[in-house]
């Protein structure tokens, strides 16, 4: 039968793998291991794990430069948090329909930004996110400059941590499948691409979308974790974080963008302890990454137990040929 | 030139097309009959790749059409055209170099996948038997191009004579009626040249194609083609058998300089 395909015995192994990790924080939280401190670092890891793998998807996988995240973040967080606060709206179908709608505004600046490429794609993106915050700013209903406050705190681990698997499980599913394929061949080339028949605006937009719609979910979590939510926080400056949290994990790579965002929100909660040194720290040791590892920290592909079989196999392959001829 | 319409795949006529004030191509009328082997030479920058590049939808025609299998594809983008049946390979090898030389394969085969986005996304058994069909097409693909051995090589880590085949190989995968090579033996030596032209006269046949050829070495060229078609400064100077372009005055004129 299909569910003994081996690709799908490690799906459903990881599966598995999520539940132990999902039960263990559980019983952390519950039996108070866990302080609150940890539990937020926690949260946000969970956040930043969703908007740097949905970037990923963008800037990785497609390879169109966006640093316009935190808008589609901010639409999630202000569209989940008026739908609680004023419209009692159950909170998991409200972050449904954050992320649709983020994904719909995904939709609609990818079609007329993503014929543009490189440098001028990554501005108009920007501009994207500048006017959401300055759109956010200045409606005196969703609370102008101050923002919205006291939303119900409704964020649980189970609901973040599902969230958060069933983002990487859809992301990596969609890349590691034709459709995927035709985005990384985007990336590779173009022209060629498309001579072979992909339809490249078309996945441009998917790609786009797929990746607003988990940011825009990301955001509704965000805005009920930290009851809180104003424009500031989601500018450019956020943008570039998870951009930065995508280029240390390596480019291209879904495991690698896990890695960078936990490496760099525990990175910034502990430093947090040291204020006068903490962007100095920050900034050396990205510096230094990039200086030693300059492709991330996982390199452009992610581990899977598949690709180093691979890798053996091309070697004992070359080995073989070099030999024979 | 007047052929029963049933039997012309490719038919263009009075295809031009400007660069700003730079005329690339003025008033160029060809046409290929079904299963004819076509060669297309000239001088460098006579517009060959030009005239390939609008035949594939790279950039629209100026002005003219371009009839592909009865329909007109003049202006299409190039996804379309390829999936109407008209596949290439570039001059300067195209390849998707980081990605494995059995997902270059698989790219081309992605038109015609039966599953949807949403059965890989969530992983419905539609998508493994999809995926599985696209890999085992690819893999034979690649068996005839005995390039099966290197199917998990990064594809810009083969040689340079493999890169070649592999962009006919995937440009074939693409399931195309009319296959368009731009200068495939270039900068392959006499012997990985000679192998690439039983190549392709086999291909031709297994596949039914029909094939326009851009190339340089005029022995091979007057060796395997039916008729050819010879372009100079964008304009259709001869067009004719291999003898009768050999023999040609204006050909050999483009070629050699006006005698003094």
């Amino acid at each position: 039968m299909k569910m003994l395909n081996p690709l799908n015995k490690r799906f459903w192994g990881g599966i598995v793998l999520a539940l132990v990790v999902y039960a263990v924080i559980q019983i952390l939280l519950t039996t108070g291991i866990f302080d609150d401190v940890t539990r937020s670092t926690l949260f946000l890891i969970c956040i930043n794990i969703m908007l740097a793998v949905s970037l990923n998807l963008i800037n990785g996988v497609t390879g169109q430069f966006s640093i316009g995240h935190a808008g589609f973040m901010s639409v999630g967080a202000y569209v989940s948090a008026i739908l609680t606060l004023n419209f009692d709206v159950p909170f998991v179908l409200a972050l449904i329909i954050a992320g649709i709608v983020a994904a719909l505004c995904g939709i609609l600046i990818g079609i007329p930004t993503l014929r543009l490429n490189g440098d001028y794609l990554a501005i108009a993106t920007l501009g994207f996110g500048e006017i959401i915050r300055i759109v956010m700013l200045n409606t005196e209903y969703v609370g102008g400059a101050s923002g919205l406050s006291g939303i119900p705190n409704k964020a649980t681990w189970t609901i973040m941590f599902l969230f958060t698997l069933i983002t990487i499980v859809i992301i990596t599913n969609f890349i590691r499948s034709t459709h995927g394929r035709a985005c990384i061949a985007i990336r590779e080339n173009e022209i060629a691409a498309e001579a072979m028949g992909i339809n490249t605006t078309l996945y441009k937009v998917i790609a786009f979308s797929l990746g607003a719609l988990f940011a825009g979910m990301a955001g509704g979590l965000s805005a009920h974790t930290f009851y809180v939510i104003n424009p500031g926080s989601f500018n450019f400056l956020k943008s570039f974080e998870i951009l930065v949290m995508v280029v240390l994990g390596g480019l291209g790579s879904t495991a690698g963008a896990v890695v960078g965002a936990v490496v760099l929100t525990v990175l910034f909660t502990v430093l947090q302890d040291f204020p006068e040194l903490r962007m100095i720290l920050y900034s050396g040791i990205l510096i230094l990454m990039m200086i030693f590892r300059p492709k991330g920290l996982l390199g452009s592909t992610g581990i899977s137990l598949k690709k180093f079989a691979k890798k053996e196999a091309t070697k004992n392959d070359s080995i073989s040929s070099e030999s024979a001829s | 030139m007047t052929a029963s319409p049933a039997k012309v795949l490719l038919d263009v006529k009075g295809a031009s097309r400007s660069f700003g004030g730079l005329k690339a191509l003025s008033e160029v009328s060809l046409h290929i009959n079904k299963g004819e082997l076509i060669g297309l030479i000239g001088p460098n920058g006579a517009g060959k790749t030009t005239l390939f590049n609008l035949l594939t939808g790279v950039y629209p025609p100026s002005s003219g059409t371009i009839i592909l299998n009865d329909q007109s594809v003049g202006g299409m983008k190039p996804y379309k055209i390829n999936r109407m049946g008209a596949a290439r390979t570039f001059q300067n090898i195209r390849l998707f170099t980081a990605m494995t030389v059995l997902d270059n394969v698989k790219i081309a085969y992605h038109q015609h996948a039966k599953h949807s986005m949403f059965t890989s996304m969530l992983r419905l058994p539609n998508h493994f038997k999809g995926e599985d069909v696209i890999t085992r097409q690819a893999m034979e693909m690649l068996k005839i191009f005995n390039l099966a051995d290197q199917a998990h090589e990064f594809a810009g880590n083969m040689s340079y004579g493999n890169q070649r085949r592999l962009e006919i190989a995937r440009a074939l995968a693409a399931g195309p009626k009319l296959l368009l090579l731009d200068e495939p033996a270039a900068g392959m030596n006499p012997n990985e040249t000679r192998d690439l032209m039983n190549l392709i006269a086999w291909i031709r046949k297994e596949f039914d194609l029909t094939i326009l050829l851009i190339e340089h070495d005029m022995s091979l060229v007057m060796g395997v083609c039916d008729r050819i078609y010879v372009l100079d400064r964008g304009m259709l100077i001869a067009d004719g058998t291999p003898v009768e372009i050999r023999n040609n005055p204006k050909v050999i004129e483009a070629y050699l300089g006006q005698e003094a």
